[in-house]
């Protein structure tokens, strides 16, 4: 640009020099603040790329001068965390759960442990609060398929119910009455009839549905295999029959449906998956949940 | 630059009719305020209250007042870690905050109260944005001067002597501010530790971060905001206005034996004119440098320094004293026409404040003396709502927790009202169903408990039911009662 920068006679103010049909462009900088902080930003990430991980080599970014990594970074929070609850965490892992229960300071960290690791695990079936679901059971109230003292429940936990890569798993199988034609429409009706008024606690000592019950379903749903109380029988984890709690319904109809074809519910094994201490954890959260036996 | 504020002026085309346009600014540039010393009544009251206010705010962590057991033994602590606040015999636990909002509504119509009688004394000598201001000054005369030297030291080119006098004076400031800032920690945290920590550099960062915090608004407020706080930041001059009314005493200018104002030599005659002088020594002396002879303003902080430093002009030229004077504007309106009249204290807005003063101070004085050091949580769990047990009752699960703020241990007993049939069970205390159960709760802490209640299904009557949970204190007669109610799967 000879002779300097050229400046509009209206305006007073510099242009670019450009022109277009008449039309000159004013000169606008930009405003200097805003140049400053665009220059200190550079610096900025000139800096940051020097001093942390940014440029992208062959298999992993180029490690920046400080040496950060998130990874490091998180197994650093981790091991402050652990070094935090050091004393808590010994405890949880040496003792047994019936000493972790006798201590209340030690039994209250666990609870508390145990009720996130609840909600991270098991509140998708089993709700919050172990409320439960149809076809899910409720862990708050005093029925328990599989037994409700801690060692049960640490069991149950550690290797699932019908868990097919656990051969440790809970596991057992109704027989489909109905659909494999092990017993008739009308034997299925009386003794549905029977575990509904067993339900309610009046079934009769006489009749056809009791004497079904008696050589079908006793072996598994009354206590020891014995009699036609419908007690259940924990050992095989057939829930017991006699009382008000039902995982698929207390209607008649859903009773038939169940001894016509069986639903068996799955829990995943989580011993591998979390490992013992939480499963301690886990196990007197859910013991608290007030049904603990 | 924009186009509005374009300071090249524009040369316009002859044809436009509007001819050159001026610009004129909104921005109006800060006019530093450079106070003149000046001695008097009002100089002297500020001062002493100076003394006063600074002396209790650097002593007040320092004062000792022996408490038992593990509480701290310091008079005025609000222990933000352990959520308790010691104010001399009174302990107060977060849910006992509703006494901080006692207090600041007690603050508040208090200082309605003594605006509406006095005026802005607030403002001209308790505020600490005043009383800061006015130590910071003080220190900036000693080593700056006077007004007059200070506006010169301005003026003058940076030198060596400029650069010592103004370095000494940040650093005296800087060293205030310090002081302030840490003290300020002191309130929050045991000071005799806290402050050992702080001077061997063992405190942590937070506690060096808030001094640093408090010290640096100290420093930039007292130091180079003043009067620009009152002015623009604080909103309590913006409603002055309805805080006065025409009996409030304020600081007045008489215009009408002040108009018309001119020069004057002394002993001469001041008929037919009026008594100010225009020394203009009131705009001089005046921390937020304004004109009071303009009349009540916002910037007005009612510290009555023109006062001073105007009876002072007047003693000179033998005129009557208060020309600016502490008075209402009902008074100065009979007084402009030769009329005296008193001030009138008593008026239907100062009776409410005094009405509505006495009620809150009673309701929070019969608060604090009735106050019981036991408090009770109730939570009805509300997953699950409700659970039904296998012979159909249904169970509730709550978590109680008793605070017990005295200091000693206490046992109290649980029992149920209402619902008959109800049955409870407390985790680790009562595994038996019962209508009753003891529970202790260690000295000045909170016991959790974790409660079921049963009822059985013929019991159920509704969807939801009213259910009382009591706690008996037999040893300190205490009994509290809290509602709650009792889910059911009925609808």
């Amino acid at each position: 640009m000879a002779g300097g920068p050229e400046r509009d006679a209206v305006s007073g103010r510099h242009t670019t020099g450009h022109e277009w049909d008449g039309i000159t462009e004013l000169n606008t900088p930009l405003p200097k603040w805003w140049v400053y902080v665009f220059f200190a930003c550079v610096a900025w990430a000139l800096g940051y790329v020097i001093l942390f991980p940014s440029v992208p080599m062959p298999g992993k970014a180029a490690s920046g001068v400080l040496g950060y990594s998130s990874r490091a970074a998180l197994a650093e929070n981790l091991a402050a965390a652990e070094a935090r609850m050091g004393e808590q965490l010994a405890g949880l892992r040496q003792l047994s759960l019936e000493e972790i229960a006798a201590d209340p300071e030690l039994a209250t960290f666990a609870r508390q442990g145990g009720e996130v690791m609840f909600k991270e695990n098991c509140v998708p079936c089993h709700q919050s609060g172990g409320a439960g679901a149809y076809g899910y059971p409720t862990l708050a109230d005093d029925e328990w398929i599989w037994g409700g003292s801690m060692e049960a429940i640490a069991t149950t936990i550690r290797h699932g119910v019908r868990h097919d890569e656990d051969p440790e798993s809970r596991f057992n199988i109704m027989p489909s009455f109905g659909a494999d034609e092990l017993l008739s429409e009308a034997d299925i009706d009386q003794v549905a009839d029977y575990v509904l008024a067993l339900s309610k606690g009046e079934a009769s000592q006489e009749g056809p549905g009791r004497e079904i019950f008696e050589t079908q379903c006793a072996v598994c749903h009354s206590s020891n295999g014995e009699g036609a109380d419908g007690a259940g029988y924990r050992d095989f984890g057939g829930p017991a029959l006699n009382n008000r709690i039902w995982l698929y319904g207390g209607e008649k109809e859903d009773i038939v449906a169940q001894i016509n074809q069986p639903r068996h519910g799955v829990m995943p094994a989580w011993g591998e998956r979390l490992g013992e201490t939480t499963i301690k954890q886990l196990t007197l959260y859910v013991h608290g949940l007030g049904g603990g036996e | 630059m924009s186009q509005l504020s374009a300071s090249a002026p524009a040369p316009q085309p002859a044809s436009d009719p509007g001819g050159p346009k001026k610009t004129v600014s909104l921005y109006a540039d800060h006019q530093k305020v450079q106070p003149r010393r000046i001695s008097g009544t009002f100089r002297r009251l500020k001062t002493r209250l100076d003394w006063l206010f600074l002396g209790l705010y650097f002593i007040g962590p320092w004062i000792p007042w022996p408490r038992s057991g593990s509480a701290p033994d310091q008079a005025f602590l609000l222990d933000i870690a352990d959520r308790k606040g010691y104010i001399l015999g009174l302990e107060i636990w977060p849910q006992e905050v509703y006494y901080l909002t006692g207090v600041l509504v007690l603050g508040a119509i208090g200082l309605f109260f003594v605006t509406a009688l006095f005026g802005r004394v607030w403002c001209g000598f308790a505020c600490i944005q005043t009383v800061w201001t006015d130590w910071f000054v003080a220190v900036e005369r000693l080593i700056e001067g006077d007004r007059p030297a200070r506006i010169r030291l301005d003026a003058a080119p940076l030198g060596v002597k400029k650069l010592a006098r103004k370095s000494l004076k940040i650093t005296l400031w800087g060293l205030i501010a310090l002081l302030t800032g840490a003290t300020f920690i002191l309130y929050f945290n045991p000071a005799v530790e806290t402050a050992l920590a702080m001077l061997s550099g063992q405190a942590s960062w937070g506690i060096y971060g808030f001094a640093l915090l408090f010290a640096g608004t100290t420093f930039l407020l007292a130091g180079f905001a003043r009067e620009q706080v009152c002015i623009y930041m604080c909103p309590w001059p913006r409603f002055q206005s309805a805080m006065f009314d025409e009996h409030s005493l304020i600081i007045t200018y008489e215009a009408w034996r002040g108009e018309p104002r001119g020069g004057a030599r002394k002993g001469q005659d001041f008929t037919g004119r009026g008594d100010c002088v225009d020394c203009g020594l009131c705009v001089q002396v005046c921390p937020t440098g304004i004109d009071i002879r303009d009349g009540n303003q916002l910037a007005c902080i009612g510290c009555g320094l023109c006062i001073d430093a105007c009876n002072q002009i007047m003693e000179r030229f033998g005129r009557p004293p208060n020309l600016i004077a502490y008075d209402s504007t009902a008074n100065q309106a009979a007084r402009a026409v030769g009329q005296t009249r008193r001030p009138r204290l008593w008026r239907p807005r100062t009776l409410a404040y005094t009405v509505l003063l006495a009620l809150v101070a009673g309701v929070m004085t019969f608060g604090l003396t009735t106050r019981s050091d036991l408090e009770v949580n109730l939570l009805h769990e509300r997953s699950p709502l409700f659970v039904r047990l296998s012979d159909g009752a249904i169970r509730n699960g709550y978590t109680l927790k008793v605070l017990n703020m005295a200091e000693t241990p206490r046992t109290y007993a649980l029992s149920l009202d209402g619902i008959p049939e109800a049955r409870l069970t407390v985790v680790g205390f009562a595994d038996a169903p019962t209508r009753s159960v003891d529970l202790p709760v260690k000295a000045d802490s909170v016991g959790t408990f974790r409660v079921y209640v049963t009822v059985p299904e013929d019991a159920l009557t509704e969807a939801r039911m009213d259910l009382a949970f009591v706690l008996d204190n037999t040893a300190s007669q205490q009994r509290t009662e809290h509602d709650t109610l009792f889910a059911t799967p009925l609808r």
